[in-house]
């Protein structure tokens, strides 16, 4: 019974080292592809947009209060 | 309902999720599919606009209903500025997914049931503005707006609805075409796609809130609440 779980522990080891390769080669394409410097520009226009309604929303709570 | 709109959380939330979907959306792995490409990322932000507009014309429905049931114009300014806000997030989504049709379907726009029906749903809500713009008496104004807009939720449930799924349409999950739970990785854009849902609905309840809270503090000067 030990040996076997030993077994199956190390097949499923052997798939999750396999699947992390797999992802970190990715990232490296991905970061060759200069998508994060994207994604940085997508995210503050959409923050900025966030936190301008939120701006927005301190004045309207100023008019509701009345 | 006022209570809730000017709750913080939710908003804080939305944005949060939002964010999470653009990260996502940019980064995470895809089904790698001939035609679409990358271009399969457009799911988590095209149909959020539609599944936006579709819960704030559902809101606007059960407020129409309630202002008929107790006459109190508090329903209907909430159903009014609903569908506002439903409006400004079909127009995203129709020039979204032109863009998306050009690049994949090969035309702006394409001539696609589900395009040529949402274009004439987006009319009949257009209709909607314009009629309440055109009655003067707020309390005729609501009445008349409140059935209409019973009417026009369900023309629209009919054209985005059942009208495509008889014909044979480009966009998944109607006529012979399967939608994203035939892909191997089908997983992998829902985990991006439904938050970033969420999250955009939330921003469009958001916008709303600003609306619907402006008007009621106009009405309420007026003494013109019940």
């Amino acid at each position: 019974m030990k040996k076997l779980f030993a077994v199956v522990l190390f097949f499923v080891s052997m798939v999750a080292v396999a699947q992390n390769e797999a992802v970190e080669m990715a990232d490296v394409m991905r970061s060759n592809g200069k998508i994060y410097v994207l994604l940085a520009v997508v995210l503050v226009v959409f923050m900025g947009l966030g936190f301008y309604l939120f701006w927005v929303e301190k004045k309207v709570d100023k008019i509701d209060k009345h | 309902m006022l209570k809730f709109l000017r709750a913080k959380w939710w908003k804080y939330a939305s944005l949060l999720l939002v964010v999470y979907g653009i990260v996502g959306g940019l980064l995470f792995d895809v089904p790698r599919l001939a035609i679409l490409n990358e271009t399969i990322r457009c799911l988590h932000f095209h149909v959020p606009m539609w599944f936006t507009m579709f819960l704030l014309y559902l809101i606007s429905l059960i407020c129409s209903i309630m202002y008929l049931a107790n006459g109190k114009l508090k329903e209907d300014i909430v159903a009014d500025q609903m569908v506002n806000v439903g409006l400004v997030f079909g127009v995203l989504g129709l020039i979204t997914g032109a863009i998306w049709a050009k690049y994949t379907w090969g035309d702006w726009w394409h001539g696609d049931p589900k395009q040529n029906m949402t274009a004439i749903a987006m009319l009949i809500y257009f209709a909607y503005a314009f009629l309440r713009s055109s009655i003067k008496d707020l309390d005729q104004k609501a009445r008349i707006s409140a059935i209409y807009n019973i009417f026009a939720f369900f023309a629209m449930i009919v054209l985005i609805f059942v009208i495509p799924s008889l014909t044979d349409s480009l966009h998944p999950s109607n006529g012979g075409n399967k939608g994203f739970v035939v892909y191997d990785l089908d997983n992998s854009l829902r985990m991006v796609f439904y938050p970033a849902t969420i999250g955009f609905m939330g921003i469009g309840l958001w916008l709303a809130s600003f609306l619907i809270r402006i008007k009621t503090h106009q009405y309420s000067k007026q003494d013109l609440l019940n």
